[in-house]
């Protein structure tokens, strides 16, 4: 325990605390209960970016937290204003990304009172955060904090939420921020076993078919490095999930896409007639594997994971390291050696050359495909980081843009969150101020939180938000043509707003493409302007995204769905 | 197939919710739960029989671990292991047949705490199927309310689970 710093309130002592844990900006709004912390934030260094709904500070957070590697951090006053953070805190706990989230609750004595905006919202949270606190005690204030950025940063990472009360704020505390945490219920284990890493060595030597399945762990654990040595000592391709992009080099002979649902058709052979697959950092999602009983039969499995609880949880794994990745990579690297795959390789060079990613740029006219844009924006920006929404262009997305290097690639994975893209950029610009941000957008996602386009323009906030404007809620679309027999049931959203004049209402800038030779000066304009831009790319209606699985089918039953003219 | 779980917990509010919370979510059924305070009154014990076969147990015992107010978690496999349930039975009496249910209960080293004009209650501690056999016999006489604990539980000798 440190020397008390001195008397101060709650509130004062929140800020302490942040300070303390190195956090420079938070994304929030204030409300009733907030009052005494909101006039302590006046005085303080930190930044304080004001959202237009507390959604958008939550996806904030964390869109700042994926690009930097920090503790994302946002705060909502009580009430609607904590149920506003909700579907935020889910996405954040689904994608394991590090926030902690504080609410106002209204006084202590009031609690329990159905007191006037009251939620209990640390009930309401508790299946959706790693862990969450109610202060009680002023005095407990420090250590609760400091607990919960060890908590949301370290192990497996996640949401920590810390409940509020409004007397808690205003009483004076003498200021103590502890050294350490000690919580005798919480140690995660990093060093994996050696014995359990001398085996997985002596199964990939043996391998005649190997195929490396990476996920998000492989970014949280900051191991793309050791993973890009083993690939190459080992000889194995490399497949990352939707939350693994980047984790391995989108340009890497060696690399085989994304697997799954709208993966390459040769990541999923390959999955399929692997007969090693080494699992880093995933947790075999459903989208990736598709029908389970059929996924990678012969194949036997190796999975690194820091959570124990995701060992053979839907897959029976054979030798699971339990483990930072970085750290078992490391170890990895130094007992196992090159793997029998020489024809393997070649069998995959000629799956990729037969099968690869592809779209039919039309033969007439001049119409915009989806995926040129994302092509697009590649060539005028490589590093760029780019964030997502949910729907077909995220797919397009993580698709044909081939990130080289983590945390250049965001995106609302297991929650699959519309709305989540326009928030999280702003974070990543924060977070990364150096860096062209772009949300890749549709017209129904960026509706569900435009707003923030008044943040971005307040706050200057300079993210290019370029939709997909194709008129229609477009991955819902495609299923019911695929399955529904073309009966467009509430999907057709088209002409419902003109983005360029809702982009300039705002003050930002709006600009439209509807021309397949209006796209690059479009995405130039935008990137030149260094202003918040919105850009109304009209595409292709009814482009669909290709390949696809179809739900309950093995992932090798994997239809071509590229629309001709 | 039954397990029962020892569950060592930090004694603070809301933890009992943590864990119920926990089992209902991944959808795993509790048969029974208890929770009381140990020797260090810090920590609670929760002890919780689960219904499912090795695979939903291994879930069951690291998504417990996963939760931090969760200290340890033990499988107390029942060959080693004391169990003891506590039950109350009121049963409708009057002088024709008390003698008869006092012979029953003598029988299961029960005891009599409540005598009154036209019922008793009957306190009987023993493992499931002793108590589940005193109600057998006691309900002919009819059972007018009844209460259990659920199961509580002790490995046996000197280590404990949490040493």
């Amino acid at each position: 325990m440190k020397e008390s710093t001195g008397k101060m309130t709650g509130a004062r002592a929140l800020i302490e605390c942040l300070y303390r844990e190195g956090v420079d900006t938070i994304f929030g709004y204030p409300g009733g209960v907030l009052l005494p912390i909101y006039d302590a934030l006046y005085d303080s260094d930190i930044r304080h970016v004001l959202v237009r709904h507390e959604q958008a500070a939550a996806h904030a957070a964390e869109g700042y937290a994926r690009a930097t590697g920090k503790t994302g951090v946002c705060i909502a006053t009580s009430g609607p204003g904590a149920t506003n953070l909700v579907t935020g805190i889910a996405n954040a706990y689904m994608d394991s990304i590090p926030m902690v989230a504080f609410t106002g609750q209204v006084p202590s004595s009031l609690i329990g009172n159905d007191a006037f905006q009251e939620a209990n919202i640390t009930g309401i949270t508790m299946p959706i955060t790693k862990h969450n606190y109610l202060v009680q005690d002023a005095k407990e204030l420090p250590r609760i904090i400091k607990e919960a950025f060890h908590i949301a940063s370290t192990g497996r990472p996640g949401p920590v939420l810390v409940d509020l009360p409004k007397d808690i704020t205003t009483e004076e505390i003498e200021f103590y921020y502890p050294d350490k945490v000690e919580l005798r219920g919480y140690n995660p284990t990093y060093r994996g076993n050696i014995q359990q890493i001398k085996k997985a060595a002596a199964e990939i030597s043996k391998s005649e078919n190997p195929v490396i399945y990476a996920g998000g762990g492989v970014i949280s654990s900051n191991a793309a490095g050791e993973l890009k040595e083993l690939a190459e000592k080992i000889q194995a391709p490399v497949t990352t999930t939707l939350t693994g992009m980047g984790g391995f080099p989108g340009d890497h002979s060696l690399f085989i896409g994304m697997p799954g649902m709208h993966g390459s058709k040769y990541a999923n052979y390959a999955i399929q007639e692997s007969d090693l697959i080494l699992a880093v950092g995933v947790r075999f999602d459903d989208r990736v594997t598709g029908k389970l009983k059929s996924f990678a039969t012969n194949a036997k499995i190796i999975h690194i994971d820091i959570d124990p609880a995701e060992i053979s949880k839907n897959i029976k794994v054979d030798i699971p390291i339990v483990g930072d990745a970085k750290w078992i990579l490391a170890n990895l690297l130094k007992y196992a050696e090159k793997s029998q795959s020489e024809e393997w390789l070649k069998k995959i060079e000629y799956w990729k050359k037969a099968y690869p990613l592809h779209y039919i740029e039309p033969a007439t006219g001049d119409g915009i495909k989806p995926q040129y844009i994302i092509e697009q924006i590649k060539e005028a920006c490589e590093d760029a980081i780019i964030v997502t929404e949910v729907g077909q262009h995220q797919m397009w997305a993580a698709q044909y843009f081939r990130y080289k290097e983590p945390r250049t690639f965001i995106s609302s994975g297991g929650l699959g969150t519309m709305g989540y893209g326009f928030p999280a950029s702003i974070g990543a610009k924060l977070g990364k101020p150096d860096k062209v941000v772009f949300d890749i957008s549709g017209d129904g996602s960026f509706q569900m939180n435009s707003q923030e386009l008044a943040t971005v323009v307040q706050e200057n906030v300079p993210v290019i938000i370029a939709i997909f404007n194709n008129g229609y809620l477009g991955m819902v679309r495609q299923w019911q043509e695929l399955f529904f027999d073309r009966r467009y049931s509430s999907t057709c959203i088209q002409d419902s707003v003109d983005f360029v004049k809702l982009a300039e209402a705002y003050g930002a800038l709006g600009l439209r493409a509807t021309k397949r030779d209006e796209v690059r000066p479009a995405i130039e304009e935008a990137i030149a302007s260094g202003r918040p831009t919105v850009i109304d790319f009209v595409v292709e209606c009814e482009e669909n995204v290709s390949p696809m699985v179809p739900a309950g089918a093995a992932i090798n039953e994997i239809l071509d769905l590229e629309r001709k003219e | 197939m039954r397990h029962t779980l020892s569950v060592l917990v930090e004694n603070k509010h809301g933890v009992l919710t943590r864990v119920a919370g926990m089992f209902s979510r991944r959808g795993y059924n509790i048969d029974s739960l208890t929770v009381g305070v140990t020797e260090d009154p810090t920590i609670s014990r929760m002890t919780i029989v689960v219904r499912g076969d090795d695979e939903v147990l291994e879930q069951v015992t690291k998504q417990l671990n996963k939760l931090i107010d969760v200290i340890r978690v033990t499988d107390l496999k029942s060959e080693e292991t004391v169990e003891r349930e506590l039950a109350l039975f009121k049963v409708s009496s009057d002088v024709s047949n008390r003698s008869e249910i006092m012979q029953i209960a003598d029988i299961f080293r029960a005891r009599i705490i409540d005598v009154a004009p036209r019922s008793m209650i009957i306190e009987v501690t023993g493992d499931e199927s002793k108590i589940d056999a005193i109600e057998q016999l006691l309900r002919p006489f009819g059972i007018r309310e009844m209460v259990r604990t659920g199961k509580v539980a002790l490995r046996r000798g000197a280590k404990g689970v949490s040493s």
